[in-house]
């Protein structure tokens, strides 16, 4: 049902594009208005967010500690997984960003017969996960070349690497397949396994099929429904040195879907929970290091409490004290 | 109190969820996996709001009147106090990968026990009140309001939430379950919704110094019959010392190994070692507890309880201060202590007065683990040890949920348990070190009148013990948490019958030739110990 309704809601976003391009014909609102504002959604609102998330202290370092301790010199010591200074934590933090080193770690819980619990390995969500995260990322990074006149050597070398099996015309990417699949993954997983599936909101299943429709959209255009380049690519200069001009009529609806749907994307990620790019960096479980012992670390809003002093104590046990042998303050 | 099922019906678990989306499932009270409310006086000691009789399973809580207020400014305050909350509310992305890692849910099936489930009771409020999506979109941004039922449902399962943090080791994210339920009951206590098991050894380590509510004089007089029986077992008379000033060292440990086997063991154990070993230390009564129950109530009154230890240090002049085997205390004192009550700049960093070793992993904090101090020992051959005496023992260790997780102290306890016992067999890997199950019952719910919860939390524990048990014959659980051995036992009796429990420095003492010791005949137990029996038969 919520699957459904986000599904809805996606299709209906491209219903929207078309009716604006193809019927009503707001090439500029579609072409520039909005990837515009969406475009400033997007950073006022991540800064924002990152603000919030900063304004709020860490009183306490509470790193989770997966691994050995930096305890006494002939131990060994896990550097990574429990970091006793800077430099583990960064490694420790390029592991979790760039390899998702937790999600590594999944196991799959079973109850057997005879109510013994087994467990074993469950490397489908991370390699899912990487899968998807990476190829969005290279996707990404081959739009460069309509954001810069001259295409730089790195982008066409990724697009290069990108299309090696050489297949079809234009070649295809493999990261778009990756992509797809990945997502769709992800989307059966959510509705495939009972207990995810009831965890799961609207907002798990919209960015998917968001997401997904950004990917669909480009595939059919790259290999199917083919448009302008070029003119998509003076647009796309256009908007990046703020001289927007109408763009061509030869660009065709198809482009226009895909940019509205990302559009959409860009203006709803700070307010998702998509905002987990940015707070990855953030998580104090994570981004400490174990070290409490060895560097005291101060909380800005620590404050005096009340306690119950020793002076009380001997006060109400003098006589029980004294009587047990136990040396006392006042007589 | 409800009848507990048998074994076998306990693990029949159904995981299927209900037909109903979660916020319109209500919670049920099941009798058997809550605990009692907390009294009055336990409250009024340590001066918490709303004191008063109330029963969890009433329908009237008798809250005051302005009760959903007081959370949601709750709410705010901690949003700004605590960035791991701030953050914890946004970015979760229920990809489920914490949901089978909670020995709750696995023990349970209940799919609000899943860590990411228990998270969204809080979170949807959060939603709610404290962002525009949730505000305009209601339920469609996963949003709901705050009523008695959702207050319910947070009371019950943020009580079935041990504060493990297996959880938070598998997400990609590092949300932190145990965070959300600190700061979760921290909401509850504004409105005196806490659980009698835990306020009121809050309140007893408060005006007492440690949780049992043990005085003075008791504490000496239990250490007397620990004393009695070491002699009866070495031949050996240890005189400790009391609140004693100027010595080098304070030993803090639970008071829980002061009361009740097998701690008491544990704690004999301490002694011997610290008699072998001629160390100027003494005990205090003030500052009688390393466990704080606070920890599983408020910030505040966890940072009160905890003073009591660098205080009494500054009082008695001591260089440093030693502390015992327990779990959640070594949360407490490895991330905590040092930022609530510290700087401790009136100690010197640890050194071993045996062997030199300078301790610098707590050069600020000057509190080592006991287990750190002896492995040290050990490893510069300054301990004689006969690990034949423990032969009659095979033995698994289990790793504490906090000393794994919030402190990483996992291959020193190894070192010193191979150096004394034969027989140590390893449980299976994933249920071990950062991936330690809880034993079902930390954070203060080791109540008697919730066993059946703790017997279905306990189940993955339980579980990972059996299996040692039918490949190796293991017959002894190690471990260095005063909460497991004041657990552990009814919960292998009950899953896995035939397997004892005991704490590290009981097998360390048991295996110790003292200096001057008559021959052992016996265990710490008062066990014939392996060979003598054959020995005895024989002549």
């Amino acid at each position: 049902m919520k699957a459904l309704v986000s599904l809805i809601a996606v299709l209906l976003l491209v219903l929207i594009a078309y009716a604006g391009v193809a019927a009503a014909n707001l090439r500029f609102l579609f072409g520039v208005i909005i990837p515009y504002a969406a475009f400033l959604m997007f950073v006022v609102g991540m800064i924002v967010r990152v603000l919030k998330w900063g304004s709020s202290p860490v009183p306490f370092r509470i790193p989770s500690t997966c691994g050995q301790q930096k305890s006494l010199p002939w131990i060994k010591h896990s550097k990574l997984e429990n970091p006793s200074g800077a430099l583990g934590v960064i490694g420790r933090m390029a592991l979790e960003v760039l390899f998702f080193r937790s999600l590594f770690r999944n196991l799959k819980t079973q109850l057997n017969g005879g109510g013994n619990i087994a467990y074993g390995e469950a490397k489908w969500l991370w390699l899912a996960g990487m899968a998807f995260h990476w190829s969005f990322l290279i996707i990404l990074f081959r739009h460069m070349r309509f954001f810069i006149e001259k295409i730089p050597a790195a982008v066409q070398l990724a697009e290069g690497l990108d299309s090696f099996l050489q297949i079809g015309a234009p070649l295809l990417y493999l990261t778009d397949v990756v992509l797809i699949l990945a997502v769709t993954y992800l989307f059966i997983r959510r509705i495939g396994m009972p207990q995810v599936r009831y965890i799961s909101l609207i907002a798990d299943y919209f960015p998917l099929f968001l997401i997904l429709g950004i990917a669909v959209s480009g595939v059919l255009m790259r290999y199917f429904y083919k448009t302008d380049i070029v003119s998509v690519k003076v647009l796309a200069m256009g908007l990046i040195s703020f001289k927007p001009a109408v763009p061509a009529e030869t660009i065709g609806v198809i482009f226009y879907i895909h940019l509205f749907l990302l559009s959409v994307l860009f203006a709803y990620f700070p307010m998702s929970k998509l905002v987990h790019m940015g707070g990855v960096f953030l998580s104090p479980t994570r981004n400490m290091a174990n070290n409490n012992r060895m560097k005291r670390h101060v909380n800005p809003w620590n404050y005096p409490v009340h306690v119950h002093t020793y002076e009380e104590y001997e006060n109400d046990f003098r006589d029980k004290m004294k009587n047990a042998g136990i040396p006392v303050e006042k007589e | 109190m409800a009848k507990l099922p048998k074994p076998e019906e306990l693990s029949k678990i159904d995981f299927t969820p209900p037909p109903s989306d979660w916020m319109d499932t209500p919670v049920v009270f099941k009798e058997g996996m809550f605990c009692h409310g907390s009294k009055p006086k336990s409250l009024e000691i340590v001066g918490f709001p709303n004191p008063r009789d109330w029963r969890p399973a009433d329908a009237d809580w008798k809250l005051p009147e302005n009760w959903k207020e007081i959370i949601l400014e709750g709410i705010a305050d901690r949003l700004q106090k605590y960035r791991s909350f701030r953050l914890f509310m946004d970015i979760c992305v229920r990809c489920g990968a914490c949901a089978d890692k909670c020995h709750f849910f696995i023990g349970t099936g209940d799919p609000k026990n899943m860590p990411v489930l228990r998270a969204e009771l809080i979170r949807s409020v959060y939603r709610k009140e404290f962002t525009t999506a949730g505000k305009i979109l209601g339920k469609m941004a996963g949003a709901r309001e705050l009523n008695l039922d959702v207050l319910k449902e947070w009371w019950y399962y943020f009580y079935q939430c041990t504060e493990c943090r297996r959880c938070s080791i598998f997400c990609p994210y590092g949300i932190d379950q145990a965070e959300i339920t600190i700061i979760g009951r921290e909401l509850l206590n504004l409105l005196g919704l806490n659980i009698e098991w835990i306020a009121g050894p809050a309140s007893n380590c408060y005006m007492k110094g440690n949780h049992l509510g043990l005085e003075p004089h008791t504490i000496v007089g239990n250490l007397e019959y620990m004393l009695d029986d070491i002699e009866t077992v070495t031949g050996k008379r240890i005189k400790p010392t009391f609140n004693r000033k100027g010595a080098e060292i304070l030993f803090v440990t639970p008071s829980g190994d002061l009361f009740a086997d097998p701690g008491t063991y544990t704690a004999m154990g301490y002694m011997m070692l610290f008699e072998e070993l001629g160390l100027d230390y003494t005990w205090s009564t003030y500052a009688s507890e390393g466990g704080n129950f606070g920890f599983f109530t408020t910030n505040e009154l966890a940072k009160r309880l905890n003073s009591k230890i660098y205080a009494e240090a500054k009082r008695l002049g001591v260089k440093f201060v030693i502390g015992g085997e327990c779990g959640h205390m070594w949360r407490v004192l490895n991330q905590y202590m040092d930022t609530w009550n510290g700087p401790a700049d009136f100690l010197e960093v640890p050194k071993s007065p045996i062997t030199g070793t300078v301790f610098e992993n707590a050069k600020s904090t000057k509190m080592i683990h006991v287990v750190e101090f002896t492995a040290d020992l050990i490893k510069n051959g300054k301990l004689k040890l006969d690990p034949r005496r423990n032969d009659h023992l095979k033995v698994t260790w289990h790793d504490s949920c906090n000393t794994a997780r919030g402190m990483g102290l996992l291959d020193e306890p190894r070192y010193v348990l191979k150096s004394v016992v034969n027989n140590f067999y390893e449980m299976p890997e994933d249920t071990i070190r950062e991936k330690t199950f809880c034993c079902g019952s930390g954070s203060g719910l080791n109540a008697s009148e919730d066993t059946e919860l703790r017997m279905k939390g306990g189940l993955p524990r339980a579980n990972a013990v059996k299996f040692v048990k039918e490949h190796y014959g293991v017959n002894m659980l190690a471990n260095i948490c005063a909460i497991d051995r004041a657990t552990l036992p009814p919960l292998m009796d009950y899953w896995v019958p035939g397997v004892k429990v005991t704490g590290l420095h009981e097998l360390v003492a048991n295996a110790l030739v003292m200096k001057g010791e008559k021959e052992r005949t016996t265990d710490l137990r008062g066990e014939p110990l392996p060979g003598i029996q054959a020995k005895e038969e024989k002549a």
